[in-house]
């Protein structure tokens, strides 16, 4: 097991700065994800752990071991790691035990030792009446279990994942997500899973990094990431934030402190020391507001859309006096209004996104 | 750079050693050989002088040659763009049925040796055709065969060559988007109107580059001008290098390397001019989509078809019925009937003939090693052009192309240039041996067996090369265990490829070959020459159906090739 310590690292492609000073410590024994849209240069940073590309600058150690800096270039073949990749990679002119033996092979392993571990990997992955077949036959679940297998066997410190769910239908991809998690509770290896999706990174990561532009923009666990984006672009992308403008009325008090948006005044969650300011930004989630109860305070807004989601509705409303903001929210089965009818909404929680954060606090 | 651990520095060794022996090895194979036909040309024999120059350019037989060089490539070009141009539109713009079996029919001719292909035209016609004997229409005796003649290097060095005009063109038409056609059509234009404005306009570089090809190609030729130049005493510039060489001796070297300067001055100048012709414009095509549904022809269907097919037999099965029956008599001259038919000159050429044993013995394992030893080059090489993008071995890969694009006997100068005295250190002698022959091949066709390699590196996920690189193993393993299965149908294709270049080619071993290293080519080429037809026919029919079973049997992988790397595979 290792730790990975990622230090202001830089890679540039021509005079694209496609990762821009990225520093990040993952804990041994870790299950980080690395979320972010494409281009956002999470495959970019998988590649700089990986060495198939040579850092510009900062550096790279995996354990206490300096594995690239601009000065310094591990090859991947020396780096001791384990990558399951989004194309699963397997070689088709292999059986599946060729393919999960090779490391082994080439780490100068022998049967016996060599055959009792590829069947107890494949064991592990529930493929083992499969070793004599070639990956071409099998399914998309199949491949990216003999990936995992193949990817496990040498027992490395460390473990990429690059999107590995991104080929699989819907179905199969929450019982592999089960499968990587079980993996990791069980060999404890420090697992970095990149991911656009934040529904898997959330489930599966003890901290997610939130990656844009080849900058990172926040690192924390799931739950934090959620509840307290760091700043605007995260909020907009975790959980579909929407974020408003609003005035700061009190200073903070048990984590709370009272605000104007809208029109309206509301107590949401804010950090402790945030001053008190006209120029503040809250993020608001769909299940942050709700149609108000009779005698609740609540701002005016005329029902835009309703879309059903089974069970409920996403309803989307423009608040009677701010034409350019559109306010979505979950309502209960039946739907309380049409389209075209003015209901009043409540805000019960809320988070003021800090003014400037540095990461390590965030973190 | 700071320290390193052993295993990080031995890794950087192996990659940049192999680097490096590749660089040397193409350098070696391409550059050398050029550069040493250029210091001839400029310093014969190792000194400054223009002794040799002043007298080639003073010989009438220099600019007699020359002009015949130049109007037989032009116009044997415009005859098979012509003739390839049209199939080409024919049988990838409409919906003509069995076009796989016509392209591989139309494509047949430039597998099979130019030579050969002239003596099985030359046995087509003329007062002694066995074919035009059997249906009684043979011209009187002592007529001159009609083939002997400018005119008739013109017809063969268009029909040898009308495929490649073709194959560029269908390649170039089967990436245009057919968005390009339907929106030509919506727009109210007859299907013949947007062939005329959309579809040539822009299939203008693919059709340069097949006419530029097809112009070299035909310059330098030197099959078909020598089987019906020679006997007429019609030479052009590869056949009068080839005289001058076999009559006077390697005493001439400095002039037989002017004059292959020459012609590669006039080769390069037509590839100069095909960079200039589309340069003026822009050709690039920003969409890209499936290819364009065919043209009905509706009630023209059958007419075409049936046109396309006689083309095909006319200018394939005919002559080389002419050349099996020249095969199967016993002397040159004695009609073809039941009683007359023999095998006996097969018997002959395969069990009897000396020299002719050795040049099967002799052309197979020369083509084959090369074939072999173009391909464990062309693997790694292959790969730091591709995935490495190795800048040094871009430059390379041009250079590659070199000895391919220029005409064979520049090359084979060349060859002899540098092996005529034994190789410093070594103090081996290569020349009047098989090796310089191998050295020709290697260079010469390094190239056909680079392209298909470089293909298949394309379509192949280069993940999975990263993941055995993940798993610990270095480039030699993973090149072994790893890359070299995954592009193996693709360097099979380019081996094949050499295989049968090689196997049927005259150019370069013409000039090189020795008693004892003696080719196929050379000893057609030394029967007919020697009057013997009916011996020269029998063993060009055994090397076109080696030929023809060899491309054939490549429908046995095809599923595993990349798209395009046979010339006569869809």
């Amino acid at each position: 097991m290792a730790r990975l310590t990622i230090d202001r690292a830089q890679k540039r492609f021509g005079s694209y700065l496609a990762l821009d000073d990225v520093s990040i410590a993952v804990e041994d024994g870790e299950f980080l994800a690395v979320l972010g849209p494409s281009g956002c240069g999470k495959t970019t940073l998988l590649r700089q752990i990986a060495g198939f590309d040579k850092l510009d600058g900062g550096q790279i150690r995996i354990g206490d071991r300096l594995v690239s800096s601009a000065q310094t270039h591990i090859p991947p073949e020396h780096r001791k790691l384990g990558i399951v990749f989004q194309s699963y990679a397997l070689w088709p002119h292999m059986t599946v035990a060729e393919n999960v033996a090779y490391g082994l092979t080439v780490a100068g392993v022998r049967d016996p030792e060599r055959g009792k571990r590829v069947a107890a990997a494949l064991d592990l992955v529930g493929l083992n009446g499969f070793a004599e077949r070639r990956p071409g036959l099998l399914s998309g679940g199949q491949r990216q279990r003999v990936a995992l297998a193949r990817c496990l066997v040498t027992e490395p410190s460390l473990v990429l994942l690059d999107e590995p769910l991104a080929n699989l239908d819907v179905h199969l991809r929450a019982s592999m997500e089960e499968e990587f998690a079980r993996f990791h509770e069980r060999t404890g290896t420090t697992m970095v899973y990149i991911t656009h999706d934040q529904a898997e990174a959330m489930a599966l990561a003890d901290r997610i990094a939130v990656m844009d532009r080849g900058r990172l923009l926040q690192l924390a666990t799931p739950s934090l990431l959620y509840r307290e984006p760091a700043n605007v672009t995260v909020a907009g992308f975790i959980g579909e934030g929407m974020v408003l403008p609003a005035t700061v009325l009190s200073a903070p008090q048990a984590g709370h402190c009272k605000v104007s948006v809208l029109g309206v005044e509301a107590v949401v969650r804010c950090r402790p020391d945030q001053a008190v300011t006209g120029q503040a930004k809250l993020c608001l989630r769909a299940r942050d507001i709700g149609i108000a109860a009779t005698g609740q305070d609540g701002l005016s807004a005329t029902v835009e859309r309703l879309s059903y989601q089974g069970g409920f509705f996403r309803m989307e409303a423009r608040p009677a006096n701010n034409q350019d903001v559109v306010l979505h929210l979950d309502a209960a089965e039946p739907a309380p209004a049409q389209a075209g009818e003015a209901i009043r909404i409540a805000i019960t929680d809320g988070w003021i996104i800090p003014e400037s954060i540095s990461l390590d606090k965030a973190a | 750079m700071s320290l390193a651990d052993p295993a990080t520095l031995r890794t950087r060794v192996e990659e940049t050693g192999l680097l490096w022996g590749l660089v040397g090895l193409v350098a070696l194979l391409s550059l050398l050989p050029i550069g040493r036909l250029i210091v001839e040309g400029l310093a014969p024999g190792g000194q400054l002088s223009a002794t040799a120059l002043g007298k080639v350019m003073a010989s009438p037989a220099t600019w007699t040659a020359t002009w015949n060089s130049l109007t037989t490539a032009i116009a044997g070009t415009i005859l098979a763009t012509l003739i390839g141009g049209t199939v080409a539109l024919l049988a990838t713009l409409t919906d003509i049925r069995a076009r796989n079996a016509f392209t591989f029919c139309f494509v047949l001719p430039l597998m099979i040796a130019p030579q050969v292909t002239a003596l099985a035209w030359l046995q087509l016609f003329g007062p002694s055709s066995t074919l035009l004997k059997l249906i009684g229409m043979a011209p009187p005796l002592g007529s001159r065969n009609p083939l002997y003649s400018r005119e008739g290097i013109i017809l063969l060095l268009g029909l040898q060559y009308a495929p490649l005009v073709f194959l560029t063109l269908r390649a170039g038409l089967r990436a245009l988007p057919k968005e390009l056609i339907e929106a030509g059509l919506a727009a109210g234009a007859s299907p013949l109107t947007v062939l005329r404005t959309v579809v040539l306009p822009l299939m203008t570089p693919p059709l340069v580059a097949g006419i530029a090809l097809c112009f070299v190609s035909s310059l330098g030729n030197f099959g078909i001008p020598a089987f019906l130049g020679i006997p007429g005493n019609f030479l052009v510039l590869p056949t009068l290098i080839y005289q001058r060489l076999a009559g006077l001796g390697p005493g001439v070297l400095s002039e037989v390397a002017i004059l292959s300067l020459l012609i590669g001055l006039i080769a390069m100048a037509g590839i100069l001019l095909q960079d200039l012709m589309l340069r003026r414009r822009d050709f690039r095509i920003t969409t890209t989509s499936s290819a364009a549904r065919p043209f009905e022809l509706g009630r023209w269907r059958r007419p075409v078809e049936l046109g396309l097919w006689a083309f095909a037999i006319l200018v394939l099965a005919m002559p080389f019925l002419g050349l099996l029956s020249t095969s199967l008599i016993p002397a040159f001259g004695v009609p073809l009937n039941a009683r007359t038919a023999t095998l006996a000159n097969y018997a002959y050429v395969l069990f009897e003939h000396a020299a002719s044993k050795r040049a099967f013995v002799n052309s197979f394992l020369m083509s084959a090693g090369a074939a072999t030893l173009i391909v464990l080059i062309c693997v790694p090489l292959g790969y730091f052009i591709v995935w490495k993008k190795s800048r040094a071995l871009r430059l390379l890969n041009l250079a590659a192309e070199l000895p391919y694009a220029m005409p064979g006997v520049v090359l084979a100068i060349a060859a002899i240039l540098l092996f005529l005295k034994p190789l410093p250190v070594l103090n081996v002698s290569l020349y009047n041996t098989i090796w310089i022959i191998v050295f020709a091949y290697l260079a010469r066709f390094l190239v056909l067996g680079l392209r298909p390699v470089i293909s298949g590196y394309l379509q192949i996920d280069r993940t999975l090369e990263e993941a055995a690189q993940i798993a610990g193993a270095g480039l030699p393993r993973r090149l072994v265990t790893i890359i070299f299965p995954l592009v193996a149908p693709a360097a099979v294709a380019g081996a094949l490829l050499v295989f049968l270049t090689a196997f049927n080619e005259l150019t370069v071993s013409a000039l090189l070959w020795s008693s004892g290293a003696e080719t196929l080519g050379v000893v057609v080429f030394s029967f007919e020459q020697g009057g013997d037809s009916t011996y020269a026919s029998a063993l060009a029919a055994v090397t076109v159906v080696v030929t023809v079973g060899l491309m054939a049997s490549t429908t046995l992988f095809a599923q595993r090739l990349p798209q395009g790397v046979l010339p006569w595979r869809d």
